[in-house]
């Protein structure tokens, strides 16, 4: 990897980790005052976890060797097969890949909010790290729906369908939350927590190109622009729907275009980003509306933003995928001179992972309910997650 | 002597402090409390589901003083409290029965 290049994969690679506790906030602050430690907890757990995990096997399986359509190997068992640093390519490469390992269950901790017990928690992540992500990430890049033709930049269908479809199977499993929802209990946490999402985004989007070039600059530019189009139509959408702008949609919608944006980030530019991320945006916030009509109980809308937002963009990738303005060989979208096959290639993607995500994880829940229990006791919700399982306060005199 | 407790509206608070400072009382005692009476709740909405907050804020004052001159504290709360709008609050008297001064022992009106 060229210095440059490398220089900028792990800055990168810091900002996605800071997305992890940027998270963290945006869902704590939309959570009760008594669960938000627990919330926290859910979302840091994932970063003390998942790095381990990754660098014991993760990246192994994920990865190694390239060749093999579904699942890695073995050969990067404890990272073994690397014994000199070199230029750095690879080890930076590694870090970056593990920081998109430990967000990516965590994104799923926002729908079982205020009701799951943590030790199920604690065993859940590193199944389906294993059983869910790892093979879905080798499948999409460079596995056997990468090499039909489908696109994911920085992991639209890895990441955000895969873990919002997750959410839903997981939500299915846990059941409702014993008392009604409540409105957020800090508006600020949530928008201090979507600031630094959207700033960690630039590394998440703009580092996936692993080098410092024209597709980084592009896919930094439609980051920062789909996240800003999404924000803006979420709020128009519900000014005119309810009649007034609300913080929430803000950055509900900001937190939406961003999703959207990240599968089409280094293969459209011009306006695309803009189209993507408003048709998110207004999709999305029609979308966290059908929890309440279908009864499930998505508790932070981890469905209706991350996995309709991503599904959205990464169809939409199907139409505005411009290979001629990269320089570069990947499908063209039906408006850049490209035939259907990249829409349908798209479709197959995104249907296979969420086959795979959905059952997989219904079946890892079903698992742990039967063996350990995964909801909290009656009492345990009553009171509040933090001080019952944590023993600590959030918010003292 | 005489416990008055009243029950106002938050952006009030400074309006009522100040009429009472102004009619030399010697302290209060300020609690965020929250309740519901006939002015009912609000509607709050978020990501377009409306949430139904029945327990709304309001600020408690309490003060101890000397039996001669409750009435007019209580009018003093009254009219430096008052909106003319439902949810203003309330105001009500109870008998104290002893009080001490903690640093020095003092106890009635000495302590007050």
């Amino acid at each position: 990897m060229e210095p440059a290049g490398l220089a900028w994969v792990l800055i990168s690679s810091a900002l996605v980790l800071f997305m992890t506790p940027g998270l963290a906030f945006f869902y704590g602050g939309m959570d009760r005052r008594r669960n938000v430690l627990n919330m926290l907890m859910m979302n840091f757990y994932c970063v003390l976890a998942v790095p381990v995990l990754w660098m014991v096997l993760g990246y192994s399986l994920a990865q190694v060797p390239f060749e093999n359509d579904f699942i890695g190997g073995f050969d990067s068992f404890l990272l073994g097969d690397i014994s000199e640093a070199g230029d750095g390519g690879t080890l930076a490469t590694i870090a970056f890949l593990g920081m998109f390992a430990a967000i990516t269950p965590a994104l799923i901790s926002g729908a079982v909010a205020g009701r799951m017990k943590f030790a199920a928690w604690a065993v859940f992540v590193p199944l389906w790290l294993f059983i869910v992500y790892v093979p879905v990430f080798k499948s999409v890049y460079g596995g056997w729906l990468g090499q039909r033709g489908s696109l994911d930049f920085a992991g639209g269908t890895a990441i955000h369908v895969n873990a919002g479809i997750a959410a839903l199977a997981a939500v299915l499993v846990l059941g409702r939350r014993r008392v009604d929802p409540a409105p957020p209990h800090s508006m600020p946490l949530v928008m201090i927590g979507t600031g630094i999402l959207w700033f960690g985004w630039f590394g998440f989007n703009a580092g996936s190109a692993l080098n410092a070039n024209g597709q980084a600059a592009q896919a930094f530019m439609n980051t920062f622009l789909a996240g800003a189009a999404a924000g803006l139509a979420w709020v128009l959408t519900e000014w005119i729907r309810d009649g007034k702008p609300t913080n929430l949609g803000a950055a509900s919608g900001i937190v939406t275009g961003l999703v959207a944006i990240t599968p089409a980030a280094g293969y459209v530019s011009g306006t695309a980003p803009i189209v993507i991320g408003a048709i998110a945006g207004v999709v999305s916030c029609y979308a966290v509306r059908l929890k309440t009509k279908l009864r499930y109980d998505d508790a932070l809308d981890v469905v209706g933003v991350h996995f309709v937002g991503g599904l959205v963009g990464s169809l939409l990738i199907g139409f505005f995928s411009n290979p001629k303005f990269f320089g570069a060989e990947f499908g063209a979208g039906l408006f850049y001179g490209g035939d259907t096959r990249l829409l349908i290639e798209q479709a197959i993607a995104n249907g296979a992972a969420i086959a795979w995500s959905f059952i997989l994880t219904f079946v890892i829940m079903k698992v742990l309910d039967l063996t350990m229990g995964v909801r909290a006791e009656v009492q345990v919700e009553l009171t509040g997650l933090d001080l019952a399982l944590h023993s600590e306060n959030a918010y003292h005199d | 002597m005489r416990l008055i407790t009243a029950i106002i509206k938050p952006f009030k608070l400074d309006d009522v402090k100040d009429a009472l400072k102004a009619a030399n009382v010697t302290g209060i005692t300020v609690t965020e409390v929250r309740g519901f009476g006939r002015q009912g709740g609000h509607i709050e909405t978020y990501r377009g589901a409306e949430y139904k907050v029945d327990l709304i804020p309001k600020v408690r004052l309490e003060l101890v003083v000397e039996d001669t001159v409750a009435d007019r504290v209580v009018e003093v709360i009254v009219k430096s409290a008052g909106t003319g709008k439902i949810g203003d609050g309330k105001v009500w008297i109870t008998d104290v029965s002893r009080v001490v001064r903690i640093r020095t022992g003092e106890e009635g009106r000495d302590a007050i």
